[in-house]
């Protein structure tokens, strides 16, 4: 397989009165043309290992990994310019709520003109005709009218299609997804999920899918990473998902209520602090 | 006899050419002992519901009736008693200057209890924390210890009837199930009619016997849990909620 | 994990005050401000602030012990001396008064004026603007409106004003810069129960029944005094400063008292050759008010709400 990024015993740690704090303890895995899921609870690290892959790492928070690499060029030794080269040309990421990553003062169509532009220099009639190629893309059906609105007049359903267009706009090879849907109905879960979905197919993207959703990442992706407490528990096929093996994914699974299963309780998750401490599994293949 | 009645309820925020009408002459029942859900997508006025019966949104018109008794537009403090309320985030509804000790036993004290500190003991012990968790504060917990706090809080008065907005969607699944657990055992040790409000069908299946289907303030549907786990609903926007939180399917990408 | 370890090599007080689990209420609150204080002490300048007020206060309880001289004794014969003069480190003034024991017995003025306001015009503020904030509708109006109507005067002229019209002395000064001080305080009070009022923890004890009079005191207050705070100690300079101009001006403390802006006042009429009759009061004035802005400083991270604890 077509290895776009290769992540070897990645780190990321950050100081605290008691201590250092290891958000992310040495995991690996890399990624193809593909749709990988990470899934886990909040604070398992799963937000991390995507903001440490793209350096966005504030300090005093350190990254660190034996291999970082985006088509076998080393991300760490980068410097901040080319990092910045990097994010959005080769790798680019939508986040939960796209209220916070969209300027509020700037129209959305200088918003996506000008992230072009940026990466590839091109004319301003050249990036206008691209933004609106992008917008029909992520099936907006009249975007000459969106390109003129600003943020807030959009819903969140919009903001986070325009979100995934203007990320898009420059063809990256991989791109990450921090929960993009969570804060979305679930009617419009499903239409932005399948705009992210086609897309990812069309140009042969890789994606990284970052959620706590078991059900959406066993049903939208291709392969599965399991995360917790910083470190890969458990690695599988998404449709092998529901026949997972590690207690600590059995129990995700069966935590959820079910509308077709009706349970008079619904079973706790008993944590074992072996699953703490055993080493993480790879998720190279 | 129901515990809980509301009558063509309509709530609206502002006025004249600003006014929006959030709900708009919602009518259902909550017979005592039962639990009753709330579902709809954001806007759809199922926790603006919740906060009119309360109180703490004054302009409403229609009827809202608590154990036969109609409710004006002040609420006395013996509605308290009877009515309490658990917000959706754990994280926004602790005074993050007060310790758990101080939480309870302000509302202990409001409530004219005297035995405030074996009852603050109780309460602890009747939503799994326990007495090492008496003097932390909020951000000394952990977000499902926040939202025991927060039930203990609302359990405080003794009342009989609890409203629930999305008591879990902040939270993880696992931490999830043992609220809704716990959620279950106190219904059925202390006899309470809940009130619940959510997005998640699955949640709402899994606890109430009956639940209304909101769209755009308005209720389009009421329907038994076993139509919802049977996925025979009455009304097409129902039908499109159900499809649509059984998780994604390859196939809608094509038809987008 | 790492915590856990760290926390069992911990001896005593230490672990009892680090502990994430306290037994009593005394011990849960000791602990919070212990956490606040190593916040603190993680900020050196803030530390060197607080040292600098420590010191003034200490100098200010032990005057008499601390002065060389008798700060109102004169001696016509030893005028005006130098710095670094036999028994005057800091030379005298044009009545030959020392004037390092005038700037120690000035150090009680400056702290009784910094202690007066420092009390008085935020909790006017807070009274204000918390009572305006979470009742809102008209009464918001009236006391939003007068506060602008303080706000719109210059700070100085407003006290110059009421100075005037109370009689000089170095209590209607304080009472002076107190009242043009507070509008700040209202405005900033009010901006934080606004955002406080809608909040669910608010709408929770709503629904114990609490009334307004126990959530404004019990709920609100506490998490706006700790914005005053940082804003007062960041205002001190100021207050310092104004108190030192009314001095100046002959409105604040009247002569012979040591207060300092008086004595930059006394010392103007010989600033070209005897420059540090004026210089060394100034030096105080400006000491103190930089110790000021950097406890301030310091405040700010241990107790915003927004970014503390969490």
């Amino acid at each position: 397989m077509e290895k776009l990024l290769d992540i070897e015993n990645l780190r990321v740690t950050f100081p605290t009165r008691q201590g250092e704090f290891e958000a992310v303890r040495g995991i690996s895995f890399n990624l193809g043309r593909e749709r990988l899921g990470i899934v886990g609870e909040s604070g398992s690290g799963k937000s991390m290992t995507g903001r440490a892959i793209l350096r966005l790492i504030r300090p005093p928070g350190r990254v660190e990994a034996d291999r970082l690499e985006m088509e076998g060029r080393d991300l760490l030794g980068m410097s901040e310019r080319e990092m910045q080269r990097v994010r959005g040309e080769q790798i680019s990421m939508v986040m939960q709520d796209p209220k916070f990553s969209l300027n509020p003062v700037m129209r959305v169509g200088e918003q996506i003109i000008e992230i072009y532009r940026f990466h590839t220099g091109a004319s301003k009639r050249d990036a206008y005709a691209k933004a609106i190629e992008m917008l029909q893309a992520v099936s907006i059906n009249d975007p000459e009218r969106v390109m003129r609105a600003y943020p807030h007049e959009m819903s969140g359903g919009m903001g986070q299609r325009i979100m995934i267009a203007m990320m898009l706009v420059t063809e990256p090879k991989v791109l990450i997804a921090d929960e993009p849907t969570s804060a979305l109905d679930v009617s419009v879960q499903t239409q932005v999920l399948s705009i992210i979905d086609r897309l990812v197919r069309q140009r042969g993207m890789g994606l990284i899918f970052i959620s706590h959703d078991l059900n959406l990442v066993a049903s939208f992706c291709d392969r599965v990473l399991i995360m917790y407490a910083g470190r890969i528990v458990e690695t599988c096929a998404a449709d092998q998902l529901h026949q997972a093996r590690h207690p600590y994914t059995r129990g995700l699974l069966n935590s959820l209520p079910r509308l077709d299963a009706p349970q008079p309780r619904l079973e706790a998750l008993k944590r074992d602090p072996a699953w703490t401490l055993a080493p993480s599994v790879s998720g190279r293949i | 006899m129901s515990s809980l009645e509301i009558q063509d309820l309509s709530v609206w925020f502002g006025h004249d050419e600003n006014r929006v009408d959030a709900v708009k002459g919602a009518s259902f029942a909550v017979p005592s002992g039962a639990s009753f859900g709330l579902v709809g997508e954001s806007g759809s006025g199922k926790s603006t519901i919740l906060r009119a019966i309360v109180g703490l949104i004054p302009t409403w018109s229609g009827q809202i009736r608590v154990d036969g008794a109609p409710l004006g537009k002040k609420r006395p403090r013996s509605f308290f008693k009877d009515v309490q309320m658990v917000f959706q985030d754990p994280y926004a509804s602790l005074h993050p200057r007060h310790t758990v000790d101080q939480v309870l036993g302000e509302t202990l004290k409001l409530h004219g209890f005297k035995d405030v500190d074996t009852r603050i003991a109780k309460l602890l012990e009747d939503v799994g924390l326990g007495q090492p968790f008496r003097f932390r504060y909020p951000h000394q917990l952990s977000g499902g210890q926040r939202q025991r706090v927060a039930i203990a809080r609302a359990l405080a008065p003794e009342p009989s009837v609890l409203l629930l907005d999305e008591p879990t969607s902040a939270l993880d699944v696992s931490v999830q199930a043992e609220v809704l657990n716990l959620l279950s055992d106190l219904r059925e040790s202390r006899a309470l009619t809940y009130l619940m409000v959510s997005h998640n069908l699955a949640v709402v299946a899994h606890m109430c016997d009956e639940t209304a289907v909101m769209k755009d303030g308005e209720i389009v549907e009421v329907m038994g849990v076993e139509d919802m786990r049977a996925m025979t609903p009455a009304h097409p926007y129902t039908r499109h909620l159900l499809d649509s939180s059984l998780g994604y399917k390859p196939s809608d990408a094509q038809s987008a | 994990m790492t915590d856990l370890a760290s926390q069992t090599q911990k001896t005593g007080l230490r672990a009892w005050l680090m502990t994430d689990t306290p037994t009593s209420r005394r011990q849960a609150r000791l602990a919070a401000i212990y956490h606040g204080w190593l916040t603190f002490r993680g900020n050196p300048l803030a530390m060197v602030g607080l040292g600098i007020l420590l010191f003034l206060v200490f100098v200010a309880a032990f005057a008499p012990v601390l002065a060389p001289h008798d700060p109102l004794a004169q001696d016509l014969a030893g005028r005006l001396q130098p710095l670094g003069s036999p028994g005057h480190i800091l030379g005298t003034d044009s009545l030959g008064r020392d004037i390092l024991s005038r700037l120690i017995y000035g150090s009680r003025i400056t702290l009784y004026i910094v202690t007066l306001v420092a009390l008085i015009a935020p909790i006017a503020g807070l009274l204000v603007g918390t009572v305006a904030g979470y009742i809102g509708g008209f009464i918001d109006t009236v006391l939003m409106r007068i506060t602008d109507i303080f706000l719109a005067f210059p700070r100085l002229v407003l006290a110059l004003a009421f100075v005037a019209a109370l009689g000089a002395g170095i209590d209607n000064a304080i009472l002076a810069i107190s009242l043009t001080a507070w509008p700040p305080y209202a405005r900033i009070a009010r901006a934080e129960t606004l955002t406080i009022r809608g909040s669910d923890y608010i709408s929770a004890v709503r629904l114990q029944g609490a009334g307004p009079f126990r959530i404004i005191t019990r709920h609100i207050w506490p998490l706006c005094i700790s914005s005053l705070i940082v804003r007062v100690t960041l205002d001190m300079a100021g207050v310092i400063l104004a108190a030192a101009g009314l001095g100046f001006l002959g409105l604040g403390a009247q002569p012979p008292s040591p207060e300092w802006g008086a004595m930059i006042s006394e010392g103007r009429k010989f600033i070209l050759d005897f420059w540090w009759v004026a210089a060394m009061p100034g030096l105080a004035i400006f000491t103190v008010s930089l110790a000021f802005n950097l406890l301030g400083d310091g405040l700010r991270d241990v107790l915003d709400p927004k970014s503390g604890s969490s």
